[in-house]
Formats: C-alpha cells, structure tokens, sequence
C-alpha cells in the first residue's frame, strides 16, 4: 500500500528542508511515498481566525482529493496542517449536516475514511521496525525535542501523546543515539503565526523556548513543525535580542536527525539551507 | 445532581457563543488556569479568564469590550488553556466565533491591524493560487500595513537558502478554490 503525502505550503517554500529530508528518509528505507496530486493549501490559522466554513472546506477538499486518489492513510509532516486536518475530519464526521454543506461548498464529497499520520506517527509506524539495524552513525548529541502546540493539542481530537510532557520524539531519539533532556518548554507555544505580524512576542516566547534548552545543555534542539522551525531559526537575531546574548544551537527537523543517523549526506537532507549553523 | 444545573447560560453574546460552537462560559467558575498558561496573557488587554467572565456577565457593555479587544487577536490558538481547563471549556474554539464575529462587524481593535492584515493577505494569496505564495504574502501584507522595512533583511537571506519560490506554484483546479472562497467569504475580506 502506498503511503499518501500532504507536503503543504512550508513546504514548498521556506521549509523545503523538511520535505528533502522526509523524501531523502523514505527514499533511503524503502518507504513508497505519493503525494495527493493538486492538493492546495489547508487555510492554517488565517482561515480559522476569520472564517470558520473557510477553514473546514480547504481542509475536506485536501482530504476529497486523497479518497479520490485511492489514498486511505497520508502522512502530513506539517503539524500545524495536521493539526487543521484532523480537526476537520473530527469535526465532518460527528456533524452530518455540516458534512453535507461542505461537501456542497467544495463540490467535491468527503467521506471520511482517509487517516492522517504526523510526522511521529509515520516514522513510527514505517521507520522504527528497520530503524536500528539502519544507523550506521549514532546521533550522539544532547538533544531538545520540541514538540510545540498543533502535534499535542487539543489531545480530545488529536489523541497523540500527552498534551504537556510528550515522550514519543524523545523515544525516537534514543533509538538512534542521541540523550534527550529533560526540559520544562517541550510544549509551549514558539509564536506561531505572530512570526511576522508581531515579531517581538515571538521573540519572547521562543526566546524562553531556546533560553531553557541552553541551559540545561542541549547540543540541538529537535522539531516536527515548520512554524516552530523557522520562528526558531530564522528568528534567531530577535531571540537573542531577548535573551541578552548569542545562542548558537542549531534547530534540525527529526528526520534531518534520522537521515544524519541512517548515513544520508547534509545536502540531501538540506542542512546547509538552515540560519543557524547546522554544526552537530 | 447533573453538575450543569447551575450553568444558566445568560442570554447575548453567551448564548451565541454557545448556539455556534457549544461552549458554555456559564462552566467556568474563574480557577484562572488559562490566564496562568497562557503565553500571550501578559499582553492581552483582558486575559482569558476574565474574557469568560465578562461574557458571564450578559451586560452588553462588557461584551462590546471583548469584541473590541486586543486579547481576541493575540491568542494564538496554542490550546493551552483549553489543555488546563478543569471544566474543559474550548475557549479557543470560543476564541475563533469571536474574531469573526468581531471582523464581520467591523469592531477588530486597531492594535490587531497588523495581525489581522497578515491573516487576510495569507487567505487572499490561496484564494487565486490555491498554495501560499510567500513572497506574495510579504507584499501584500506590506502594502495593508505600510511596514515596508519590516524583515527586508530576511528576503535575500531566505532566497539564498533557497526557501523562496520567486513564482506561486498554481493549481489546476483554481476555479474550485475561488467558488470555495466565494460561497465562504461571502463579503471581500479586504
């Protein structure tokens, strides 16, 4: 059975290194990928900010594609566009009236019976079993993992991991090598979709983010979100604008980590295309 | 006893909260867990805590102020509050139905200009390509705001690193998506 692929907008753009390293992942191991053929963009927080239906159609028209695909499980690497997606189906399927309607507004039926995997979902599912007979270079690193907001939260709909001391991307991370710290910011939010609107509160909170990683020694923090990657990386100059001095750790994707460990080079998994100096 | 005996919804912007998406701010008997978590509360003008009790209250006077706020814009939907809720109220999902209801009225606060100009320019760069189209969104969102200097170090960073598409990637089926927006954003959101 071919996995289905949601690469979503960041991932086209200023996050292409999260989708180099999925592919570079799933190429290595053998894993069948298939991206949903002229998916658009899943409305993120702007459409829920503004307009409820259009924040429900975008989503279910992804999901129409993938059934009419013949998909029945995509793996949606963004966790802010997994986040909107499982809402969406959780929310279509317990109210069919308001199913219908939006399968009216997108022309397009949604049934329902695709399921979404994020990133820790997949790599667990179809990385672990072969995963340590597969690292020839242990991720010996002291590590941050990171899980942010959308891959926890709200845990009623989502139902992944606990909602404020997550373990699962620690758990990974052992098996290839690396220490996971413990830490008291796994969860808490970077900033998200304040990155350019207001640029000094996203300062603040990941500078608390990146403060509390540093301190407690971490080498590399680790991510499976997009918005969390680039409010810590590209935003590094207002981060340590709050934190009053210069922090160089850099901020890898899970499966950059993973490609690290399995023997994929750097530039296959994008490394050379992050702010801060990928130096682990 | 049915524990929702003593939650009398109060009729105005309460009840509307709660024939739109079910939640009641009559459960929330003012722990403030959320405003404790909430990363945004220290620069919200009513933290989310005070924001349920002054729906509580159904005087008209106080729910005006919260369509009218700051804190409606700010919270990023982060979900903590929600996570530490001790009645499980979905004050994002609270959060949500108000930012519509206040932009449909046009009663945003002028402090939100910025974020709500940047969610606007996002959903108008999917509603012609249907992917985001990033460099379009800087434009767009600069020329609502007038913030020209803002982040223009960042482009020829990004573009070096090779996370800018200088063309929007198109969709096929663009039509789909302007009906989308069409039957949805009934109104132009400009």
């Amino acid at each position: 059975m071919t996995l289905g692929f949601y690469p979503g907008c960041s991932l086209k753009g200023s996050s292409r290194e999260y989708a180099e390293s999925v592919l570079a992942v799933a190429k290595t191991l053998d894993i069948a990928i298939q991206e949903i053929s002229d998916w658009n963009c899943c409305g993120a927080t702007a459409a829920h900010n503004l307009n409820r239906e259009l924040s429900l159609a975008l989503p279910a028209r992804i999901l129409a594609l993938a059934e009419k695909q013949g998909l029945t499980e995509i793996v949606v690497p963004c966790a802010a566009c997994y986040s909107r997606l499982t809402v969406t189906r959780h929310e279509l399927l317990k109210d069919p009236a308001l199913k219908a309607r939006i399968s009216e507004i997108n022309n397009m039926e949604f049934k329902g019976n695709v399921t979404m995997l994020n990133i820790i979902q997949m790599i667990d599912k179809y990385v672990t079993p072969v995963l340590e007979s597969r690292v020839i270079k242990p991720f010996d690193h002291k590590v941050a993992c990171y899980y942010g907001c959308y891959l926890v939260r709200p845990h009623e709909i989502l139902n992944f991991d606990r909602e404020e001391d997550p373990q699962t991307m620690d758990e990974l991370m052992l098996k290839i090598g690396a220490k996971p710290i413990d830490w008291a910011y796994k969860t808490e939010c970077c900033g998200a979709g304040l990155s350019v609107s207001r640029t000094s509160s996203v300062g603040r909170l990941s500078g608390k983010i990146i403060g509390d990683a540093k301190d407690r020694g971490a080498e590399a923090m680790i991510v499976a979100c997009p918005m969390c990657h680039s409010n810590l990386d590209m935003r590094r100059d207002s981060i340590n604008s709050y934190l009053g001095e210069k922090v160089d750790i850099p901020v890898l994707y899970i499966t950059q980590a993973i490609g690290l460990a399995v023997g994929i080079d750097r530039k296959s998994l994008g490394l050379q295309r992050h702010f801060v100096k990928v130096t682990v | 006893m049915s524990s929702d005996l003593h939650h009398s919804i109060p009729a105005g912007l309460g009840s509307e909260v709660f024939d739109q998406t079910e939640v009641k701010v009559s459960r929330c008997y003012q722990c403030g867990k959320c405003s404790a978590g909430c990363p945004l509360s220290e620069e919200m003008d009513y933290p989310p805590s005070l924001v349920m009790r002054m729906l509580q209250t159904g005087n008209k006077e106080m729910e005006e102020k919260v369509l009218r706020s700051f804190s409606i814009w700010v919270c990023l939907t982060c979900e903590m509050c929600f996570a530490r809720c001790p009645m499980s109220i979905d004050i994002p999902k609270m959060m949500d139905f108000l930012r519509e209801k206040a932009l449909k009225e046009r009663k945003s606060n002028p402090k939100a200009k910025e974020i709500v100009a940047f969610h606007k320019s996002f959903l108008d760069s999917i509603r012609y390509t249907g992917r985001l189209y990033e460099i379009g969104l800087f434009a767009d969102y600069k020329s609502r705001t007038l913030k020209i200097l803002d982040d223009l170090a960042l482009a020829p960073k990004m573009l070096k690193r090779g996370k800018l598409n200088i063309f929007p990637e198109l969709i096929h089926d663009r039509s789909g998506i302007a009906s989308i927006f069409r039957k949805t954003v009934k109104k132009n959101l400009k």
